[in-house]
This record gives structure tokens, C-alpha cells and sequence, in this order.
């Protein structure tokens, strides 16, 4: 099955089970977490149901295209479902078997893996998914978000597509894997990969990237002032991106370090209240829907 | 008729290190409710797989003991009203016992009378308090971690997705976050079905059936004759660790072993190196040869039969050769790394906000080496070592290895250095320093290492305990109670002549540089209490016993050598079987400390001695204390202990002979003073008076 096939056959999976799918968001971030269907909509009460592509991106993990497993910009497939249903472990096993993993030729484990995100304020308890000892998915029930309780709480989650594929596909280096029949990986994301390495690594300028922070992070607040909370979120992940490029660049010492995570956090939590307080003036239209739905 | 209960909650995986405890939790709740409840049964087993916490109680009566008893209430003379009527005490009385007032009686009990009332009650039906009874059970669990799921509000381990609870063939009704009740558990999640449990007395084998050993003992057994049968067919040893087989237990219903090979060009790289991959990232287990070389195997344990065994071997040694592959590059990329720029590198790692960067805590740990190698009078070869270990001692720290493995810290160390061209010596100094590293584990063996490794710890201690961060209750997030063990066992397995005070003394000069934000009084004495603890459990892990503990501990701890010895030296006399023989020698130190409080001089005059038996005491005490302090400093606590016991016929001689507090003061004085030089000594090795009769 080539890289392409097994996104649409998630896709379709997941839209099968009442999930929307809806396409990557359009702003950098390093994980399919950040994304607002998830990261905002997995708070309050309403229910939501979503599946998408993420391809998220960890300048400090780039490796110039040279190393087969160490990407700058890596593919998640995600999963978001609140409340998370009973058999969602059963529906996870039954997505496998679409990809043609037949757990009984395999060795499939679910690990105890605690997710914390601090830039966001978030974590949940689960697992990491082990197939033949290779961890291919992240599995969590989310506790907290933005430093809220989750109630009801969404279950998140999230394929490691390019490991997937590399077992599935056998392949050892992921830049031959097989996007579809005559592209390779390689062919789509080589050059980016040097080049973003490069760029985090040595071409970045620190000095323009540490004014940009500061920029986004003034215009978070503006924004928020304003009760804008999509806007305001999207300054919170150019933030976070442009404090990873900082960091990929050693430009950020590890006691500034601290600080700097702790400014993320501290957006990322009023973000997160303000949202929560704006959909309860809008009466939560969601909850309302699900339930004329059900009536 | 008695019937078996069962109960399975059915769960998603649980983390490993949680399952046991839950299992003994579900089993010790269990059995409180039994006793609490007075229901008799023969017996309660409880079962833990991954999904699944069981407890079966076979022989549950049908029900509860019924209740004769007397309780007795008021004296007759209140019980009774002006008219002999019963009063309203003891109406009152009768209500609260739920007994007809005319059933009262009195009876006699230690001269008075009182009322009595006889309360019975008929035992309820057991299946009519197990509906109630087992879901509150099973919510009064507690885990270290907690979740809620769905919409629920109930916090467990991890989410209930089934439950069986069965007493004889009836299923007991009860509901927890809309999981009813039934008699279906569910088998293996990909080898297995559903399977009816008719009754609990079936369980076992019907998940046995489904491909679920559900008894930990019996999977125990499963692995280990997987692993022993692959050992003896391979010839290998394969090296079981207790907590990974115990993780690895709770992570399969059925364990099937396996084996898998990596490419043998990675030997090259240190053996901890490939051991710490394969058990901590992915459980695996290394294989020996007999001179306990890794060989280039591994052994695992999947969770499933034999089907596409080799697939799944496959799959395991690709992971492996990615996981390998990286260290690999690590190591290569490390050995390009110079001593002394890793060290340079040292400076921009904070170490904590207020007590400065790894690199000023390195040259804290230089200075401190220092002053302990002059105070022990260490030869130069040995002086030399350490200060370039104490040095170098965290350059690793910086190593892409150690970040990837912290607990490779100084193994890695140690490698590099003597790849390096350091000296012997100062490559095992750099791994020892962090000995010993968990409880379990053996202190430095080499001197260079020791010294360090203490300087070190002392360090950190004294540190924390400079800016307040002091250990209490569970609190103890730099473990600093095992650094301080740690001294103390390295302390004791080299004989070193270096008391506490002047290893506190010399820690806080060197901290005294960087300027005390405390008095380093306060410093030493929280510091001094602190280490008291810690060989106070030193002293019990050497089955000291708690009374002898007390008295040596009362004559000071600061000098951990001597103090360890002094135990094991008033254990050995005061045993039994030589513990009558001591007996005296016990009753004289006490009856001398006892007397010698009110000394106030140690001038002995001895043309004041106004018997015989005071001049022999005078010179008994004279010949003692030199043997005793002769051999308190060469450190013979049993003979020093004899010199001291050798007093004890003449004290006895001494106070049957004399009246101490004598009318004339000055003769009083000089007899006081006589007891308080036998005092001060026998206050050296121990307070006797703590010893249990």
C-alpha cells in the first residue's frame, strides 16, 4: 500500500465512523495536536468528531535529508472523537486491519504512555501503540487542555504515518518510500528537508525570529482582548513555531528556555478560557445540535 | 449451601507497573468486606492480566453470621427510676441497642450491677448485599494515576469496558459507567472470543480456552520455560532481569517467546550501550555468552501463539537496527568530542537557579575532592587522580549518548576518558563517582571513585540544604536520602577516617564561596539529623536491633565508621546467651551516668579518697580509659568495649563501699568527679540505659 493510499484509506475509515474530515490547517505547528479542530474543540462540552492529515514540523529534529528516520517535517494522521466512544479501542484495531495489518500476524501492544504537551497546557493518560515493537501511534485520553478539565473527554488519536509506512512498505530509509507508484518520498520532500535544515540550522536569523516573537505575542493579546479566538490562536502557534526555529538554532539558552515556554503557555491557557467563555455565550450550538438530532 | 464469587472488571490495557498492586488491592479490599461483613468462605485468589482484574472467592457462605451478643449498658442505680421503673437512661440505652425495654436484665461485673440488654440479629442473604456491595468495591479502588473517559465521572486506572460478577450461576446485578454486569468476560483481544463463565469455579480455564492465562504465577512459569527452552537449545544465557520480567508479565495474556538477531558490526559499541536500548526502549531481553559477552541477539515476548513468529521477529529486529543504527551515530559523533570543550560546555547547563551551572558545581566537587584527599593524608598518585576525576567528571553530561540514555551518566564517561588516553583510574572514577547508583547497588570500589562520588553527593546535599530544599514525607525530588545513604555505605566499605563533621565542614567552606544565604549552623545541625536517619537504617538493614540502635545513636552518629561498629559490638554482648554475663557491666555504667549528671568537675583528688575501693576504681578507670581510647581510635570497638565492661566489678566494689553524696562536699565532689571521667567514656560508645532489659 503506497503513502497515498493510506491516507485516503484512513480518511475513508474514519469517515465511516462519523468523524468529519476536514484538511490540514494552514499555519506551521509541530504536531497534529495544535491544530484548533483539535486543540480548541476538544474543550467544553459540545461533542466533535474529526479526522485529518497533519504535517507538522520540529526544525530541531531535521537532519538535512540524511538521516533514514529524522525528519524536519514529519506526517500525522489524526483522530479526535469526544465523548471518546466505548469501542474506540476496537475501531482503532479495525483501522489496522484496513492498512492490512492482521493483528494475529502480528505483535500489536498497548504500552503506557503519558501525553503532556506544556507549551499548551494539556495532558492525558494512554498508551503508545507497539506493532512488532515499533511504536506506531500515540493513544490519549485527554484529562486536561489549555488547563481545563476535559468534560466530556475526547480520546485523540494520532498515526505516525511515515513509521507505518516504513513497515508496511518495508522499507528501511524514508525517503524510499513509495508516495504512489513512480514517486518516491525522496522525489516530494528531499529538497525541503535539506533546505529547512539548513535553514533552521544555519541560515535562520535570530535576531529578526526573536522580534517576530515578540510581534505574534503582542498581537495574541491584542487579539484576544478583542474576544477573537481563532485569530488570537493562530499569533500562539506562529509563536510556538518561531520559538522552535529559535531553539533548532541554539539561540535560546536553557534558562531563557523556561521563560520562553512558560510565555507559550500562558497564551495558549487564555486562548483556551476565552474560547470556552465564547462558546458558552454562543449556547454551546453543538450540544444543542446533538441533541435535536437525538430527540 | 456456600457458593463461589467472582468478580472480573474488564478493562483497557492497564499500565504494567500498576497491575499487581491493583490485583492485591482488589483481593485485601475484598477480603475486608468479607470480615467486615462477617461472611465466611474457604478462600479468596485473585488473577491480573493486562485487561483484567479478578478476585474469586471460593466457598462464600449463602448467609451473613447471625448476631448473639450482651451488651452491657448503665449501672443498676441509674438505670433504674425513684419508682424502680426503668429510667430514661436506660430506655434510651435499649433504643440504641434496638431491644425491648422488657428485656433488660442485670448482671454483675466487678461488684456493680448493670444492665444488659441481649441484641440478636438474623445474618442477611449474601446475594442480597453483593449488588451493592461490589460496585462500591470497585469504586473505592485507588491507583497511582487516575482517568475519566467518555462522559463519565468516575476516576480509574483506565477505562471499564466489561464486567462479570457471578455468585454460584447467578450474575450479581450492578451498573459502573454504563457497563452492566453478566457472565461474558472476553478472551484474548486477537487469539480469543467471548466466552460464556457459567460459574466462577470455570473461569480459569475458560479464558485458558480464549488464550488468557489469567493466573500471574502460571504466565510467570509460561515465560521463564520459554526462555530457559531457547536458552538450552541456543546455548545462551539470556539475561532476565527481575523488573523487566515483571513489566513484561503484565504486558501479555499469552506470552510466546521469541528471538531476533542485529547485525554484529554493532558490538563494536559499549555493551551498556546496546543493553540499555534493547531493555529500556524496547523490552527487550540481551543475550550472554558464558563469559557474559551481549551477543548479537535478543530476546522478546509478544503477546500472542506462534502464528507468523517469524514476522513478528522481522518487525522486532527492524525497530532494533533503527534504535542501534542511532546509537551508533551518537557514539561516532561523541568521539569527536574533547574533554575539556564538553567540560567548557559544562558552563551554560544550569545546574539550579540560586547554587549556579554544572560547571560550578564541577569545581565545587574539585575543591571538596581536595580538602578530603589532605585530610586523609592520600598519597600523590591518589591525590592526582581525583582532582582530574572531580574535573572531568561530568563531561559526558553533554554527550549526545547521555542525552539520549541519562542513566548511561559516567558509564559513558568512563569510555570516552579512556579512549581519551586519561588514566585508568580516572576513567572508573568517573563511572564510580555515581555509585551507588539505585538501593540496591554496590558503592565505588576504587578510592578515586569514592572520593569523588562523595564530594559529589555532599554537594548536593549540603546545597539543597543551604536553600532550603529539605526532605519530608515523600518529598524528596533530588533524592537526596539516597545520596546520603550512598555516603555512608561508601564511607563504611572503605574504612575512611572522615567523621560527618569534617565532611560538613569542609562542604560548607566550599559553599561558603559562593556566598550562604544561612547560618552554616543551621546548615550542619539539619544536616546532622538528616544523616542520623540514614544510618539509623543502615544499622536496621544490618539487623541492629532497635534498642541497640537507640543507645549507640545517643552517643553521637558523626563518626559513621566507629558508630556502625559500636552497634555491632554492644549487639554481639548483649545477644543472647552473653547477655546475662553483660548484665552487670549494663547496671554499672547506668548507676555511674546516672550519678555523674551532677559532676561538675573531672579534678579527682585522690588524697580525698577515704576508702580502698575508691583508689582501686581510680586506677582501674586509669588503666581502662588508656586501653579504651587506645583502641576506640584504632578503631576495635569489641576490645574497646571490653576495657569499659572491665569496670564493672570495681564500680560495683565502689558503691557498696562508699556513700557517694558523703556529707563533706569535697569528698562528694571528688567521688562525683571520679564517675564522671567512668561516664564520659562509657557516653562515647553508647547510652546504656536505651538497651531493652
Amino acid at each position: 500500500m503506497n503513502f497515498q493510499q493510506m491516507m485516503l484509506t484512513l480518511q475513508q475509515f474514519w469517515a465511516e465512523q462519523n468523524c468529519i474530515v476536514v484538511q490540514p490547517y494552514d499555519t506551521e505547528k509541530g504536531a497534529g495536536t495544535m491544530n484548533p479542530m483539535t486543540f480548541l474543540r476538544t474543550i467544553g462540552p459540545e461533542p466533535w468528531n474529526v479526522a485529518y492529515v497533519e504535517p507538522s514540523r520540529r526544525p530541531a529534529d531535521g537532519r538535512y535529508g540524511e538521516n533514514p528516520n529524522r525528519l524536519y517535517q514529519h506526517h500525522q494522521f489524526q483522530v479526535i472523537m469526544k465523548p471518546s466512544p466505548d469501542n474506540i479501542q476496537e475501531l482503532y484495531l479495525e483501522s489496522l486491519k484496513r492498512l492490512g495489518l492482521d493483528p494475529a500476524h502480528h505483535d500489536i501492544r498497548f504500552v503506557e504512555d503519558n501525553w503532556e504537551a506544556p507549551t499548551l497546557g494539556a495532558w492525558g493518560l494512554g498508551w503508545e501503540v507497539w506493532l512488532d515493537g515499533m511504536e506506531i501511534t500515540q493513544f490519549t485520553y485527554f484529562q486536561q487542555v489549555g488547563g481545563i478539565d476535559c468534560h466530556p473527554v475526547a480520546v485523540e488519536i494520532t498515526y505516525g504515518m511515515e513509521r507505518l509506512a516504513s513497515y508496511i512498505q518495508q522499507k528501511e530509509n524514508v525517503f524510499d518510500l513509495e508516495w504512489v507508484q513512480g514517486v518516491t518520498y525522496g522525489d516530494v520532500f528531499k529538497q525541503p528537508e535539506y533546505e529547512h535544515s539548513k535553514y533552521s540550522f544555519e541560515v535562520s536569523d535570530a535576531a529578526m525570529l526573536f522580534q517576530l516573537f515578540s510581534t505574534y505575542e503582542s498581537e495574541a493579546q491584542r487579539t484576544m482582548e478583542q474576544n477573537l479566538v481563532f485569530p488570537a490562536y493562530d499569533y500562539v502557534l506562529k509563536c510556538s513555531h518561531v520559538f522552535n526555529l529559535l531553539d533548532a538554532r541554539g539561540a535560546i539558552s536553557v534558562t531563557e528556555r523556561t521563560g520562553y515556554m512558560a510565555r507559550v503557555r500562558n497564551l495558549a491557557r487564555q486562548v483556551a478560557a476565552t474560547y470556552l467563555q465564547e462558546r458558552e455565550r454562543l449556547e454551546f450550538p453543538l450540544l444543542k445540535k446533538g441533541a435535536e438530532q437525538h430527540a | 449451601m456456600p457458593k463461589d464469587l467472582l468478580l472480573e472488571i474488564g478493562l483497557e490495557e492497564v499500565p504494567a507497573r500498576f497491575v499487581r498492586g491493583a490485583m492485591e488491592q482488589l483481593k485485601e479490599k475484598t477480603e475486608k468486606w468479607l470480615a467486615d461483613t462477617r461472611l465466611g468462605y474457604k478462600e479468596v485468589k485473585a488473577y491480573a492480566t493486562p485487561r483484567r482484574l479478578a478476585v474469586l472467592v471460593a466457598g462464600l457462605a449463602e448467609k451473613q453470621e447471625d448476631i448473639n451478643e450482651e451488651v452491657k449498658g448503665p449501672a443498676r442505680k441509674i438505670a433504674l427510676d425513684e419508682t424502680g421503673g426503668w429510667s430514661k437512661a436506660a430506655l434510651g440505652f435499649a433504643r440504641s441497642q434496638g431491644a425491648d425495654p422488657d428485656s433488660l436484665f442485670f448482671r454483675e461485673l466487678g461488684g456493680v450491677e448493670y444492665v444488659y440488654a441481649k441484641k440478636s440479629s438474623i445474618g442477611a442473604e449474601t446475594s442480597s448485599l453483593l449488588p451493592d456491595a461490589l460496585p462500591a468495591l470497585i469504586t473505592s479502588m485507588t491507583f497511582p494515576k487516575n482517568m475519566r473517559w467518555g462522559s463519565y465521572d468516575l476516576r480509574f486506572v483506565r477505562p471499564i469496558r466489561w464486567l462479570v460478577a457471578l455468585y454460584g450461576s447467578d450474575i450479581v446485578p450492578f451498573e459502573i459507567t454504563g457497563v452492566a454486569t453478566g457472565n461474558v468476560s472476553r478472551g484474548h483481544r486477537f487469539l480469543g472470543e467471548d466466552t460464556v463463565v457459567e460459574q466462577p469455579s470455570v473461569y480459569v480455564d475458560r479464558l485458558r480456552a480464549q488464550h488468557v492465562i489469567a493466573d500471574i504465577e502460571e504466565r510467570r512459569k509460561a515465560i521463564m520455560e520459554g526462555i530457559r527452552s531457547l536458552s538450552e537449545e541456543r546455548g545462551w544465557n539470556i539475561a532476565v532481569k527481575d523488573d523487566l520480567l515483571e513489566e513484561v508479565l503484565f504486558l501479555v495474556e499469552t506470552p510466546t517467546v521469541l528471538t531476533g538477531s542485529f547485525d554484529p558490526s554493532f558490538l563494536h559499541i559499549p555493551q551498556e550501550v546496546l543493553i540499555t536500548s534493547m531493555r529500556e526502549h524496547q523490552r527487550y531481553f540481551p543475550v550472554l555468552d558464558a563469559e557474559g559477552r551481549l551477543q548479537p541477539h535478543f530476546v522478546t515476548v509478544r503477546n500472542g501463539d506462534r502464528l507468523s513468529l517469524d514476522v513478528v521477529a522481522k518487525g522486532n529486529e527492524k525497530v532494533l537496527r533503527a534504535r542501534l543504527s542511532d546509537a551508533k551515530f551518537f557514539y561516532e559523533e561523541d568521539k569527536k568530542l574533547k574533554i575539556e570543550d564538553a567540560s567548557a560546555k559544562l558552563e551554560n547547563i544550569v545546574y539550579h537557579e540560586e547554587l549556579g551551572t554544572v560547571a560550578d558545581k564541577v569545581r565545587r566537587i574539585r575543591a571538596i575532592s581536595d580538602r578530603i584527599t589532605q585530610h586523609l593524608r592520600a598519597d600523590e598518585e591518589v591525590r592526582t587522580a581525583v582532582s582530574r576525576t572531580a574535573d572531568i567528571c561530568k563531561f559526558d553530561l553533554v554527550s549526545q549518548m547521555v542525552y539520549e540514555f541519562p542513566e548511561l551518566q559516567g558509564i559513558m564517561g568512563e569510555d570516552y576518558a579512556r579512549k581519551a588516553g586519561e588514566r585508568e583510574s580516572v576513567a572508573r572514577g568517573i563511572n564510580e563517582h555515581y555509585s551507588p547508583r539505585n538501593a540496591g547497588d554496590r558503592p565505588a570500589q576504587s578510592l578515586v571513585g569514592a572520593i569523588v562520588g562523595i564530594a559529589d553527593k555532599i554537594d548536593t546535599i549540603a546545597g539543597c540544604f543551604s536553600i532550603g530544599i529539605i526532605p519530608t514525607g515523600s518529598q524528596d525530588p533530588y533524592a537526596l536520602r539516597r545520596q546520603a545513604a550512598g555516603i555512608v555505605s561508601t564511607l563504611l566499605a572503605h574504612d575512611m577516617e572522615l567523621t560527618l563533621t569534617d565532611l560538613f565542614k569542609i562542604v560548607l567552606e566550599v559553599h561558603a564561596e559562593r556566598g550562604l544565604k544561612r547560618e552554616a549552623f543551621d546548615i550542619t545541625k539539619e544536616m546532622q539529623e538528616f544523616f542520623a536517619l540514614r544510618i539509623k537504617n543502615v544499622l536496621a538493614e544490618l539487623d541492629v536491633r532497635y534498642d541497640v540502635i537507640d543507645a549507640v545513636l545517643a552517643a553521637g552518629s558523626e563518626d559513621v565508621r566507629r558508630t556502625v561498629l559500636r552497634a555491632k559490638a554492644l549487639q554481639d554482648v548483649t545477644a543472647e546467651g552473653r547477655k546475662a554475663e553483660f548484665r552487670p557491666a549494663v547496671e554499672a555504667f547506668n548507676r555511674v551516668a546516672n550519678l555523674a549528671a551532677k559532676a561538675d568537675s573531672r579534678q579527682v583528688d585522690p588524697g580525698l579518697f577515704a576508702d580502698a575501693a575508691e583508689t582501686r576504681l581510680y586506677e582501674a578507670w586509669q588503666q581502662a580509659h588508656g586501653k579504651f581510647v587506645k583502641q576506640y581510635n584504632e578503631v576495635r570497638m569489641e576490645d574497646a568495649l571490653a576495657a569499659l565492661s572491665a569496670l564493672s566489678e570495681p564500680v560495683a566494689a565502689f558503691f557498696e563501699a562508699v556513700m557517694v553524696m558523703a556529707e563533706d562536699e569535697a569528698v562528694r565532689r571528688n567521688r562525683l568527679a571520679l564517675l564522671g571521667l567512668i561516664a564520659d567514656d562509657v557516653k562515647t560508645f553508647a547510652d546504656f540505659s536505651k538497651l531493652a532489659g
